[in-house]
């Protein structure tokens, strides 16, 4: 399948309608600070030129804030042709380690932002709450269902699960070497 | 069903307090959702893979429909998540029997038979205007509020259909109920920096957008307080001034507050009833609310 094929499957369907007015740049606060052009990606993603689109740190700094779909003439909705490349570019390998570490955190506490801290539970309980909310932090079977599921989707291997485990493993054994 | 997500219950415990008073107040029941996970986060989750994010985020919904309640939730992100998974599985057959395979195989089905609200569409649409008016007992009288509605409850406006996403006007209704003194700024309709996995990418670049939104605020002759209707978008705006100290070495001095606390502190509740100097911010500063700008 080529580029463009696979960005209308991920999520960007209407990326060929795009004819290059440059609104959505004019509109982008991730481009007026940064090299991040969102009608350059559209235009290289519509000649073909994935690795260009897939591979560079800027296709990370649209902050999905929808101002340029909210003015594109050609309703291309640019953000989610944007998250579409992204949805390539993971399955290709481009994850950032950062991002990496938040997906496990969803694997394995069901949060993104989890209850990790004696603190947190503390600063609950001196608002007035129970330590821990009613979500998967007081239900481990609801985090053990979204393991299941993104066994399931394939997740845990897109985002390199086992391999992080692993390195983490190793990094736990070298500090006890050291210390 | 109340859906609680992952800062306000975990980083802005004072938010859920606080809702936890409001929506009684105003006649409304939070049911609680157990077993509720993160929404996933839209445009971190949607950004990796969107069909483990509409799966994870159909699971939640599924918790509501079970008990046949809507979703109401306080957080701009998971309101994104919950009402697009909603919307999307409703609308796109592939990818709901996609996701209704994989749901499966935990004994789940998503049905489509329930709806996802924000706090600010229960407290607009639902209790209504006057009867949050009803409620102000201390009313904000010459407190200047400067406003961050945020993105994904409104945008992209074609789909969602709320408001004017260009010149919205719900979110400042709700907040003008209190007697508050709106104040424009020019950016006011701009992305605090923090979505779309950017704060996890690229802190500093998340950060200049959020300290273009305060010199935007001080050219508009500064605020004594800024309220926004997302505990992420809270986030970033008030942990994020520590960070911009720490990164940038310029210091803003700005209280933060959910639409929910506002309101908390409108209709007479005490700020210790539900916590307000625990924000991120003061814990980090050591400091304190600015009291006698808030009229405390
Ligand atoms: S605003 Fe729309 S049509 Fe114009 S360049 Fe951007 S994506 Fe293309
Ligand atoms: S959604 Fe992304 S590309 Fe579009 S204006 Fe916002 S930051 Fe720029």
């Amino acid at each position: 399948m080529d580029f463009v094929d696979l960005i209308k499957k991920a999520g960007g369907p209407n990326v060929q309608s795009c004819y290059q007015c440059g609104t959505c740049s004019g509109s982008c606060p991730a481009g007026a600070r940064t090299n991040y052009l969102v009608r350059d990606i559209i235009r290289k993603a519509l000649l073909g030129l994935k690795e260009e689109c897939v591979s560079v740190t800027e296709l990370w700094y649209c902050t999905t804030c929808y101002a340029c779909t909210d003015r594109c003439p050609q309703d291309v909705k640019p953000t989610d042709v944007i998250k579409a490349i992204r949805n390539i570019a993971v399955a290709e390998g481009h994850m950032l380690s950062n991002h990496q570490k938040v997906a496990v955190k969803v694997i394995e506490t069901g949060h993104a932002v989890p209850l990790d801290k004696e603190m947190w539970q503390q600063l609950r309980e001196k608002v007035g709450l129970e330590p821990i909310p009613p979500n998967a932090s007081a239900n481990p079977w609801a985090a053990e269902e979204v393991k299941k599921l993104s066994e399931i989707c394939g997740f845990d291997k897109l985002i390199g699960y086992e391999e992080f485990l692993k390195a983490e493993e190793e990094k736990k054994k070298k500090k006890k070497k050291e210390g | 069903m109340h859906f609680l997500g992952c800062i306000i219950p975990h980083r802005y415990p004072s938010v859920e307090r606080a809702t936890r008073l409001i929506f009684p107040d105003l006649g409304m029941k939070l049911l609680d959702m157990e077993g509720a996970t993160c929404c996933p986060a839209p445009g971190v989750f949607g950004s990796f893979d969107r069909v483990t994010w509409a799966t994870v985020a159909a699971r939640n919904l599924t918790i509501a429909e079970e008990s046949g309640h809507p979703i109401t939730t306080g957080c701009n992100g998971c309101f994104a998540s919950l009402w697009e998974a909603n919307h999307e599985l409703k609308e796109d057959d592939e990818l709901r029997e996609k996701v209704n395979n994989n749901l499966a195989e935990i004994d789940r089905e998503f049905k489509g038979t329930i709806e996802v609200t924000h706090y600010v569409d229960a407290l607009y649409d639902t209790a209504g205007l006057e009867k949050i008016r009803e409620q102000v007992s201390r009313p904000f009288e010459g407190v200047r509020i400067a406003l961050h509605p945020g993105c994904h409850w409104m945008r992209p406006k074609l789909v969602k259909q709320k408001d004017e996403s260009e010149r919205p006007h719900i979110f400042r209704d709700v907040c003008e109920t209190t007697g508050a003194e709106y104040v424009p700024y020019k950016d006011e309709l701009m992305c605090c920096g923090a979505g779309g996995a950017v704060r996890t990418a690229d802190l500093e670049v998340a950060l200049d957008f959020t300290k273009q939104k305060f010199d935007s605020i001080l050219e508009a002759g500064g605020a004594d307080l800024i309220v926004t209707p997302c505990p992420f978008c809270q986030l970033q705006l008030d942990l994020g001034q520590v960070e911009i100290q720490k990164h940038f070495g310029e210091e803003y001095v700005f209280d933060v507050m959910h639409v929910s606390e506002f309101l908390a502190l409108a209709f007479g509740h005490e700020p210790d009833d539900f916590g307000l100097d625990t924000h991120l911010q003061y814990m980090q500063r050591k400091s304190e609310p600015n009291w006698a700008q808030i009229l405390m």
